[in-house]
């Protein structure tokens, strides 16, 4: 089985627009193929998940995409209840109603604490062994490394209560580096691939979660090489230019366009590659780089992550 | 890369307006959008994540200060570096900085007003809110040295919203810029920064902060609160609950100020001084989020002034005669590259020339990638097609390769939200092999070229020569 499989917990990050959910879904997708009982989880609920499966929505109590696998969306007052239930055996839960009226504001008031249910809940199904594999389509850039340094926060800030005795196991899976791990989903572009740097840095930093791999998306292919491309420069002077025309019975504006068209193709992944260079150099050398193409058909849905699915599939294998 | 001047052929406003007998579509816009932003003081720039708002923004701001004249200010959450510094604000926080008119020398522009950016740094404009609100200065001292707030202001992403519109609302209150464009951070869910101001409100109003406040001076504990307590102290430890209420008491000092300011916040963005302009690309995801922010937009009955649709790949990917060309070119690629094989010059290089083999590699290949970006293009028409179905006015800004990094890039991207497409020397802004516009080609362009680059106060080199015809409307005064 692929490395990136073989973990427990991963939490699929990088800046907002990269293809993260179709990366989280198409890794999911990849591992409940292989046999693994898989579980993926879209911690904002925004029904990006629904979209890549092309599902009905993704209750917190799951949606059966296929034999092996399940699809969810965080709800943390939902994942509450079920602590309160299942954890920490408080009755009655219907009693407490404005609690869960209040909820949210308890939530923003006392930090932390929507992230400790959201990743308790994760590492929670890891822990009583519902799913071998549980992939989080995280939070972006912005607020991952708080979730996922929310554990620690809480172990700082609360010294005692039900919350407090539960950050050790919390803490235990998410800083086991062969259980649990981060990847950062980037594109060939600059802000991405500046954020994909500064969250690798922060993760190391910040929290106990371990980077597992790089995803670079949407990776256009290479057009030519370089002695091609002499030859490409060579077709858009003006006499070849001419040639071709007559040659193909049309005008030399309509090649033209087209050859500007193959320009900005070339330009394009030129521009990406660069970027790319760049995230090689920055992100630590043991952490694996992996390439997914740009997807010229439909690139959404099911059938855009059965594509993504195929193609991570290949990267890990070589 | 070149830049056809053109439209996607199924644009639906790319035909005449019926009605208006000879103003074109582009017209049209040009003046939407001058009406537009001269009408209004504030601009807040909306969209999915990654879809260029923050380009977009800076764009519109020095575009609008550019031509409208007055004192614009573009209010930006996180600029790449190289913008940031392209509009000299690089590691600068909430202070406002002029972008100088140097800046605009060296693109060309002679800006008819003045050109502001300022960073939006949350924890920076969270301790001064504080500082406003706090009874005294010890007060605020304490509210700043508090654990607590430093997580919460840092944490609370929905703060972030809250404090966007804070600021804005501040800037605009200060009444020292006509024109306030402001970037907004990447929302969960693009309804959070429509209803932050007034969710604040609700929450310093909210029986929650009473019940987190009263124990801690009373240990009287009402009928309705008690299971709350009970739950909480269960999970979260009485320790840890008497730490929050020491804050939210100290919090609470500030909570008339807070509330009357939310709302103030709130009346700003329902003002009919503020528009909204909302960003996409033409992918499918950022579309559905685009389409989605634009009806709570409408749910909210505020004022969507624009859709801006970025990075929309140039038109002859759609353009049918180019395509039949490209495929002629692709199937006929073995027998043109033989044609070519013998007269294609000796490669400096090299010495030698390339083979046939290898010319008719690269002609396939050059087909074989027109196909692939016709498929992004046509699927981009379509999506272009229904988004601008649910709004009328809407700008498609051209696939950019690199970044815009300095402000002649900016206002070449302003050129093409404003509609009059600008031949503005490309090489800086990096396009590359830009070519003379061969205007006669394009569909529904009514306007003969001299007249719309005459309003334009940034253009190419002959352009400049025009640059005592002023903008038509003097903006924001």
């Amino acid at each position: 089985m692929p490395e990136l499989l073989a973990y427990q917990l991963l939490f699929v990050t990088g800046k907002g627009g990269v293809g993260k959910t179709t990366v989280a879904a198409a890794i999911a997708l990849l591992a409940s193929e292989q046999g693994r009982r898989t579980l993926v989880c879209e911690v904002e609920p925004k029904g990006d998940l629904a979209r890549a499966y092309e599902c009905g929505p993704t209750p917190f109590s799951g949606r059966r995409i296929s034999e092996n696998l399940v699809a969810m969306s965080m709800d943390t007052e939902a994942s509450m209840r079920e602590y309160l239930r299942v954890v920490a055996k408080v009755p009655t839960i219907g009693h407490i109603g404005p609690v869960a009226r209040a909820f949210d504001f308890v939530a923003t008031a006392a930090p932390g604490i929507k992230e400790i249910l959201t990743v308790g809940k994760l590492c929670f199904e890891i822990r009583a062994s519902r799913y071998d594999l549980v992939v989080v389509d995280a939070s972006s850039t912005g607020n991952v490394v708080g979730e996922l340094a929310a554990p620690t926060g809480i172990n700082e800030l609360i010294r005692v209560g039900v919350v407090r005795s539960q950050t050790d196991w919390i803490l235990e899976i998410l800083g086991d580096p062969t259980r649990t791990g981060a990847v950062i989903v980037t594109t060939p572009e600059e802000m991405p691939v500046t954020e994909a740097v500064d969250l690798a840095a922060r993760l190391a930093s910040e929290t106990p979660v371990h980077l597992a791999c790089v995803v670079a998306n949407r990776v256009l292919p290479e057009l030519f090489g370089h002695s091609e491309e002499l030859v490409f420069n060579e077709l858009a002077r003006s006499a070849t230019l001419d040639l071709l025309a007559r040659e193909l019975e049309t005008s030399n504006e309509l090649v033209e366009e087209v050859l500007a068209a193959a320009r900005l193709a070339v330009t394009v992944r030129r521009d990406g590659v660069a970027h790319l260079e760049r995230l090689r150099a920055e992100i630590a050398s043991d952490v694996p780089l992996l390439y997914l193409p740009y997807l010229f058909a439909r690139a959404h849905g099911l059938r855009a992550v059965r594509q993504v699915a195929r193609a991570l599939s290949e990267e890990l294998l070589t | 890369m070149s830049r056809p001047e053109r439209r996607l052929e199924s644009r639906p406003e790319s035909r005449p307006i019926p009605g208006r007998a000879g103003a074109s579509v582009e017209q049209e816009q040009t003046r939407h959008l001058e009406q537009l932003l001269s009408a209004k003081e504030v601009v807040v720039v909306c969209g999915p994540g990654g879809v260029g708002k923050t380009t977009i923004s800076a764009s519109l701001a020095a575009t609008a200060a550019a031509r409208l004249g007055g004192r614009v200010l573009v209010l930006t959450v996180d600029p790449a570096r190289r913008l940031a510094d392209a509009l000299g604000i690089g590691g600068l926080g909430n202070v406002a900085r002029r972008v100088p008119d140097e800046a605009f020398a060296v693109a060309g522009v002679r800006p008819t007003g003045e050109l502001y950016a300022a960073m939006l740094d949350m924890s920076e404009s969270w301790d001064a809110l504080v500082r406003r609100h706090a009874p005294d200065l010890g007060t605020a001292n304490e509210i700043l040295a508090n654990p607590l707030y430093r997580n919460l202001t840092r944490r609370f992403a929905q703060g972030h919203d809250y404090i966007a519109m804070e600021r804005l609302y501040e800037l605009h209150e200060q009444g020292e810029y006509d024109l306030l464009v402001v970037d907004t951070p990447p929302s969960l869910n693009a309804l959070d920064l429509l209803d932050a101001p007034g969710r604040m409100a609700e929450f310093f109003s909210s029986r929650l902060l009473r019940w987190l406040i009263v124990p801690y001076r009373s240990r009287l504990v009402n009928f309705a609160s008690r299971p709350f307590y009970q739950v909480a102290d269960r999970i979260l430890g009485s320790q840890f609950l008497e730490d929050l209420a020491e804050f939210f008491i100290l919090f609470q000092t500030m909570r008339d100020g807070f509330v009357a300011r939310s709302e103030a916040v709130n009346r700003l963005i329902r003002d009919v001084r503020t528009t909204f302009v909302v960003v996409t690309t033409l992918e499918a995801v950022p579309a559905v989020d685009a389409e989605q922010l634009i009806e709570s937009l409408r749910d909210r009955r505020l004022h969507l002034g624009l859709l801006v649709c970025n990075k929309v790949l140039p038109g002859s990917f759609s353009d049918a005669p180019v395509g039949r060309t490209a495929e002629l070119l692709g199937q006929r690629a073995g027998e043109l590259a033989n044609s070519l094989a013998d007269r294609v010059p000796v490669e400096p290089a090299t010495e030698s020339r390339p083979s046939g083999e290898m010319i008719g590699r690269v002609l396939a290949e050059v087909a074989r990638s027109f196909a692939n970006f016709r498929l992004v293009a046509t699927r981009e028409a379509e999506l272009l097609r229904e988004l601008s179905a649910a709004h009328e006015v809407t700008a498609t800004v051209p696939y950019h390769p690199g970044h815009v990094t300095d402000l002649h890039g900016l206002l070449d991207v302003g050129a093409k939200i404003w509609g009059d497409e600008v031949a503005v020397a490309t090489e800086k802004a990096g396009f590359r092999g830009a070519r003379p516009s061969r205007g006669s080609r394009g569909p529904g362009r009514g306007s003969p070229s001299g007249t719309s680059r005459g309003r334009v106060a940034g253009a190419s080199t002959e352009d400049r020569k025009h640059q005592s015809d002023k903008p038509e409307s003097g903006g924001g005064s």
